[in-house]
């Protein structure tokens, strides 16, 4: 965290030294005060200046920035990153090249990432964010997969009139598949398993 | 490698200053052992070990790109 120890005759005027060499407004610092003003004899003798320690007060959308580009060059990956904030979500698009090592195999470090992201950006906080990260649009193109997956088993289901357990899934994936078939006529879904092999089953109604 | 999950745990645990990370090459590629203080393992850890698999495929993912075979170990 970007901080400074500066003096001044008031606490005021410490934080107001702070302000300025850090370059910040002053209401985006956070102030500790290491040691009170002592006013001396006359003000002169035995006087003493307060010291404080200021801050950057960094938002949840600048601690999502830093620990993801430093995260990505120790995987000596080159991106980009596009960071939209809302009250209660972090969206986070990355692009650059070979973006295909980020995803991994079925999104799997992808997820890693993001809910590595999400730790860091929600400790020490007391309002919870949802991070999403996406690159090359792969969550999309994931769920219109997986929704015409979910579609051709029901098929598959309804003619063989045999239960199809799917392999394990994320709860964003099993998700997609339960809300897909969820008024389907013929078959049902439910899930199985414990995290991270739990599985959507569907089985014929 | 060491140094990617140096940073992770870092990034993770209330102690910081009391992240010690080695790298032990062998027969079998490289094996990080990670170590925390003892009170910050869950943050390392995770239920049902969520963090340090989280960890784990995100080093094995830079790891691929160096041509490395690398194994984490929390101790």
């Amino acid at each position: 965290m970007k901080s400074v120890i500066t003096t001044g005759k008031t606490v005021e005027d410490a934080v107001l030294a702070a302000a300025i060499q850090l370059a910040v407004q002053r209401d985006k610092l956070d102030i500790e005060v290491l040691e009170e003003p002592v006013k001396g004899l006359f003000g002169v003798f035995g006087s003493k200046d307060a010291r404080i320690r200021a801050s950057v007060i960094r938002t949840p959308k600048d601690i999502a920035r830093e620990f993801l580009t430093e995260l990505l060059a120790k995987m000596s990956l080159e991106a980009e990153l596009d960071i939209k904030e809302t009250e209660d979500r972090i969206s986070i698009y990355v692009t650059g090249p070979k973006m295909g090592v980020l995803i991994g195999h079925r999104g799997e470090t992808l997820d890693a990432v993001q809910y590595l992201t999400s730790l860091v950006v929600n400790r020490n906080t007391d309002q919870y964010k949802r991070v999403t990260i996406d690159t090359e649009n792969y969550r999309k193109k994931r769920e219109e997969t997986l929704v015409k997956l979910a579609k051709r088993l029901s098929h598959k289901v309804q003619k063989t009139k045999r239960k199809i357990v799917l392999e394990p899934m994320n709860p964003f994936e099993r998700r997609v598949i339960h809300s897909t078939l969820q008024k389907d006529p013929y078959v049902s879904t439910h899930s199985e398993g414990e995290d991270p092999y739990r599985k959507v089953v569907i089985t014929l109604k | 490698m060491a140094e990617l999950v140096e940073f992770l745990a870092k990034s993770l645990v209330d102690h910081p200053d009391q992240v010690d990370v080695r790298a032990v090459e062998g027969n079998e590629g490289i094996t990080i052992e990670l170590r925390v203080a003892s009170d910050d393992m869950g943050k390392v850890i995770g239920k049902q070990g969520r963090i340090a698999r989280a960890i784990r495929t995100v080093v094995k993912a830079a790891a691929v790109r160096e041509n490395k075979k690398v194994a984490v170990e929390i101790v």
